[in-house]
Parts: structure tokens; C-alpha cells; sequence
């Protein structure tokens, strides 16, 4: 792998940009493999780069069924933060806060983090005891975050309407300043290319189709659709699709699939400076570097694997939008996607082994799980390698919908789900 | 937004009047308490999430207010029939032969709501399915 520098790309530029090497190769896929990541989105990738740099594995294929990262990595609206309620939650966000910050220089890769900061409002008497609530058990967690009065939610956020007058007037927000934005392409991207650049390969276009196991129960390899491949240990990191994944191998999860929808707008000059949510009106809200708003609606209400969303949903957090900056009702919406996120009864994660030997499982993030994409990487890869789970994902087990040790974000309700 | 046919009213009305209930067919106890461990989580928590068909619970929060079942393939999210709650989990072999891509979805607005069976009703016009 050439380094990008500052020096590369002067060189570069004398030369009419000729000599930039592909960002990963793309191989024929071997016959076995030491592990094999299924589903090249952000955390999958994240996985395999982990896997080769802090525990040595680097005979690792990620397979794809479509192309890398393409999925809901390529879909969500990039928001990052760290304030969640349990301890648990606030463990593993917050390990990836901890590594957004010096990703880009890790992976050589500008992954465009910005710590723009994420202001969530408070609409209602509720809304301030539930963010007050947030505010102090993150204290205890050592993870920031504040509260603003009205007027200081303005002054961080401009555009804000903090009027008496408003249908759901704001009455106060929670601000965690390390929250924030990156690119969630150049994320899989960066991953992509750190990871082949140690051995990892990405194999795209290449679906799986069943997974294999020997007479004792365990791992064998994975069918796809370029033929067997081997290998002892196989982690499922297919998002929406984790379910059927999983049933391949004759394991029944505690997940549903739903479609997630967002939007973005014409493209204006900045004039969102941080990322706003509020979870009782339901909308949230940043501003991509490239100057479109970016807009997260709520999921449908149905199962599907569709892709697409009714359009009510988005009609929906689109008046909420209008209601807290009314600067932008007559702004144009350019496009609108959907993606089908996997969510669990608690609203928590699974990172974990299942009752399969060989076979590990990273979903159920519902929807917010670009945020997690470092961390959740980098303690999967240490349950693979290590075949236990590393302590800050070790109760976010399947076994948690058995035993009643739930990490029930779900009624806490960071974020609406 | 889905267009969703209530057993109940017997009229195709939109997904808005309706809330999802979750997966159908899935039993509770008689004696809860007496369960397992393993399987109140079956009941509780685990579940199907089929890519294709599934038989999922509808409520027609603001209609009739009764609960019943449908039928609907996930990947199109195409409705293949709805039914009374209590009513035996259909065939699907048998479905698939009955219902037209056409059966309850995308039909003309002249010929919403009209009270006869699907299948009696006049065939769609072209260019609708």
C-alpha cells in the first residue's frame, strides 16, 4: 500500500495522476481461510482490519454479495455519539468515540470525523428528566455531555427555532461535544484498503448461500455463489440480513428486519453547524460537508427486506423538520433511500459467539449503528481471535433474551427508535 | 405506504389506519409461568424474519379496532390475502396458484372496496400490475 501524504499527491499531480495504485485488490477467493467476515460493510471490514493488525489473523476473506459497502454503511446518516444510558452501551459506544478520534491517521484515510458536537432537544417535562438522566449517568461513565438552556441550543445552533410559540417548543437540549460526523464511505473504503493492504482478501459479488457444518456441529466453510470456501471460524456481519444468514446454520435470532429511510436536500452554504435530534418530534438532522442537509426519518412498521420506505415516514419527520427550523420550509429535498435495519427486543447490539462452535454474530444495531463501526470492529475481532468475547462486548450475547440480562436502550430511549 | 385489505370491513383502506402487531401463529401459554426458560424466549423474543412470506398480525387501530392476520411476501411487501384472527395459517402452496400479483394491491381506484371476493372481481386493467 502506497502512503497518501501530502507529498504523494504533489507527486501525483505532476504526473497527471497516473500512478495511484487500486485501493484493495480484488482476489480470486482460496479455498479456506482462517476466518471468514460475511458482509463487507463498515463493521465487517472494520473486523477483518482488526483481526490482521491487533491479533495477527491475516488469512481473512470478507465476502460481499453486492459491492463493498454498499449497504446500510452507504445509507445512514453518519451521526456519532457516545451518550447512551446503561454502562454497558456507554462502554462500547463510547470504545469507538475513542478510536473515531486518530482513525484517519490509523488507516491512513481521511475518514472525515468531525466533532462537530450533538445537541439532542427537550420538548416536554419528560424530555428534560429523560436527557438530565442521560447527562448524569454519562458523568459517571466519563463520557461528556451537557445541558444547554434554550438560548444556549441557539446560539450552538443558529437556525434553531427556540420560540414560546412553537407546536413542541424547546425547552432545553443535552450537547455532547465529541459527537459528531464523518464520511461513512471513505469509513468502509479506509477500512477496505488498510485491511488487503495486510493480507485481507475482499471478495465482491459473492454471495453466500449456506453454511457448512461438520458431524460435531461445528464451522466448516460457508456455500456461496462462487463455489465452497473453507474455513473454522465464520462471523456473520450482514446486518438486515442477519437472520437469514443465521438460519443457514440453524440458528433462530431475536431480530426484525425493518426499513430505515433518510433524505438529504439540495446542497446550500453551511448553516448547520453540529448534528440536532430530538426524539419526541422525531427528526434529526446535520449538514454533510458537500452542503446537503442529511435527514434521518423513523423505520416503517412492517418487516420487509425491501429497501424502500412509505413515503408517509418521511412526510412525517419532514414536518418535524419544518417545525424546528422553519428556515427550511421551502427547501428542496434532492433524494430519499431506505435501508433494512436488524433490530433486537432491547434495542442493544449482539456481539458474540453463538451456540454454534466457530460461528460468531455481530447485529442487531438497529438503527444507529454506523456510530459504533471502530468499536464493534475492534472487540469482534478480538471474540474471533480469542474465541471469548473482549470485556466490553462480553453482555452483548444472544443468550441475554434467555437469562433476562437485557440492555434495555430500548426504554431508555437515547435515541428514538 | 401499503394499501391493506381488512377482513373485518371487507374494504382495502391505507397502511395508516393500521398498526403491525408483529409475527402471527405464535402461541402463548396456557400457564406462562410453568414455562421454560428456553421456551418463553422462543415465544417472547425469538423470531422467524423471513425474506419472503410471512404471516404477520395487523390491528385496524382506526376502523373496526378487531386484530387479524395477512399473508405478505417481504421483499415486494405485496399483501397475498388477509383472514380473520382464529381462522387455521394458510397453505402457502395453495395461495401462490389463487393470487395474481394484482390480488389486493395496485387495483384502479374505481375498483377499490368493491364488496366481492377477489377472486370474482373483474380482472385488472392492463398496464396497472
Amino acid at each position: 500500500m502506497r502512503k497518501y501524504s501530502v507529498f504523494a499527491l504533489a507527486r501525483e499531480a505532476m504526473r497527471g495522476h497516473k500512478g495511484w495504485d487500486e485501493q484493495w485488490s480484488s482476489p480470486e477467493p482460496r479455498a479456506e481461510y482462517d476466518v471468514i467476515i460475511v458482509g463487507a460493510g463498515g463493521h465487517g471490514l472494520a473486523t477483518a482490519y482488526y483481526l490482521a493488525k491487533e491479533h495477527g489473523i491475516t488469512n481473512v476473506a470478507v465476502l460481499e454479495k453486492g459491492w463493498l459497502g454498499g449497504g446500510n454503511t452507504g445509507r445512514n446518516t453518519t451521526i456519532i455519539r457516545s451518550n447512551y444510558l446503561y454502562d454497558e452501551s456507554a462502554g462500547i459506544y463510547d470504545h469507538a468515540v475513542k478510536l473515531w478520534d486518530g482513525l484517519s491517521q490509523d488507516l491512513n484515510y481521511n475518514v472525515m470525523y468531525s466533532a462537530r458536537g450533538v445537541m439532542m432537544l427537550a420538548h416536554n417535562v419528560h424530555d428534560v428528566q429523560v436527557l438530565k438522566r442521560h447527562i448524569h449517568a454519562n458523568r459517571l461513565n466519563g463520557i461528556d455531555n451537557e445541558w444547554l438552556s434554550p438560548e444556549q441550543a441557539k446560539e450552538f445552533c443558529p437556525p434553531l427555532n427556540i420560540s414560546k410559540d412553537a407546536r413542541y417548543p424547546v425547552v432545553g437540549a443535552s450537547l455532547q461535544r465529541r459527537g459528531g460526523t464523518a464520511r461513512h464511505d471513505a469509513v468502509a473504503w479506509g477500512y477496505a484498503r488498510a485491511a488487503s493492504a495486510r493480507g485481507v482478501d475482499i471478495i465482491q459479488n459473492c454471495e453466500v448461500t449456506g453454511i457448512k457444518r461438520a458431524p460435531n456441529g461445528a464451522v466448516m466453510g460457508v456455500e456461496t455463489s462462487r463455489g465452497f470456501i473453507g474455513a473454522k471460524k465464520v462471523g456473520v456481519v450482514a446486518a438486515g440480513h442477519t437472520s437469514v444468514l443465521m438460519d443457514m446454520a440453524g440458528v433462530r435470532m431475536p431480530l426484525e428486519s425493518y426499513p430505515l429511510q433518510a433524505l438529504v436536500s439540495e446542497p446550500v452554504k453551511p448553516v448547520v453547524p453540529c448534528v440536532v435530534m430530538s426524539n419526541t418530534v422525531h427528526a434529526y438532522i446535520s449538514q454533510s460537508d458537500k452542503g446537503e442537509l442529511v435527514i434521518g426519518a423513523g423505520t416503517d412498521q412492517y418487516i420487509s427486506y425491501s429497501q424502500t420506505g412509505g413515503l408517509h415516514i418521511l412526510n412525517h419527520t419532514l414536518d418535524a423538520i419544518c417545525e424546528m427550523f422553519p428556515i427550511f420550509t421551502r427547501m428542496k429535498m434532492l433524494r430519499s433511500w431506505g435501508g433494512i435495519v436488524d433490530v433486537t427486543p432491547d434495542r442493544s447490539p449482539i456481539l458474540a459467539k453463538t451456540p454454534v462452535q466457530g460461528l460468531y454474530v455481530n447485529c442487531g444495531w438497529g438503527t444507529g449503528g454506523f456510530k459504533a463501526t471502530p468499536g464493534s470492529g475492534n472487540v469482534f475481532a478480538h471474540t474471533i481471535a480469542r474465541d471469548e468475547p473482549h470485556p466490553i462486548n462480553a453482555p452483548f450475547t444472544i443468550e441475554r433474551f434467555r437469562t433476562g440480562r437485557l440492555i434495555d436502550e430500548a426504554a431508555a430511549a437515547a435515541v428514538a427508535h | 405506504m401499503l394499501l391493506i385489505r381488512c377482513p373485518y370491513c371487507e374494504e382495502e383502506r391505507p397502511e395508516l389506519e393500521f398498526r403491525n402487531a408483529g409475527e402471527a401463529h405464535i402461541a402463548r401459554a396456557a400457564d406462562i409461568a410453568a414455562v421454560s426458560d428456553e421456551d418463553f424466549e422462543k415465544f417472547f423474543f425469538i423470531r422467524s424474519n423471513p425474506k419472503g412470506i410471512i404471516y404477520e398480525r395487523w390491528r385496524h387501530i382506526h376502523g373496526c379496532a378487531r386484530f387479524f392476520n395477512a399473508v405478505r411476501d417481504t421483499v415486494t411487501d405485496k399483501f397475498v390475502m388477509t383472514y380473520k384472527a382464529g381462522e387455521p395459517k394458510p397453505d402457502i402452496s395453495k395461495l401462490k396458484k389463487e393470487s395474481g400479483p394484482a390480488a389486493y394491491a395496485n387495483r384502479p381506484p374505481d375498483q377499490l372496496n368493491v364488496k366481492k371476493p377477489a377472486a370474482k372481481r373483474a380482472p385488472a386493467s392492463k398496464g396497472d400490475a
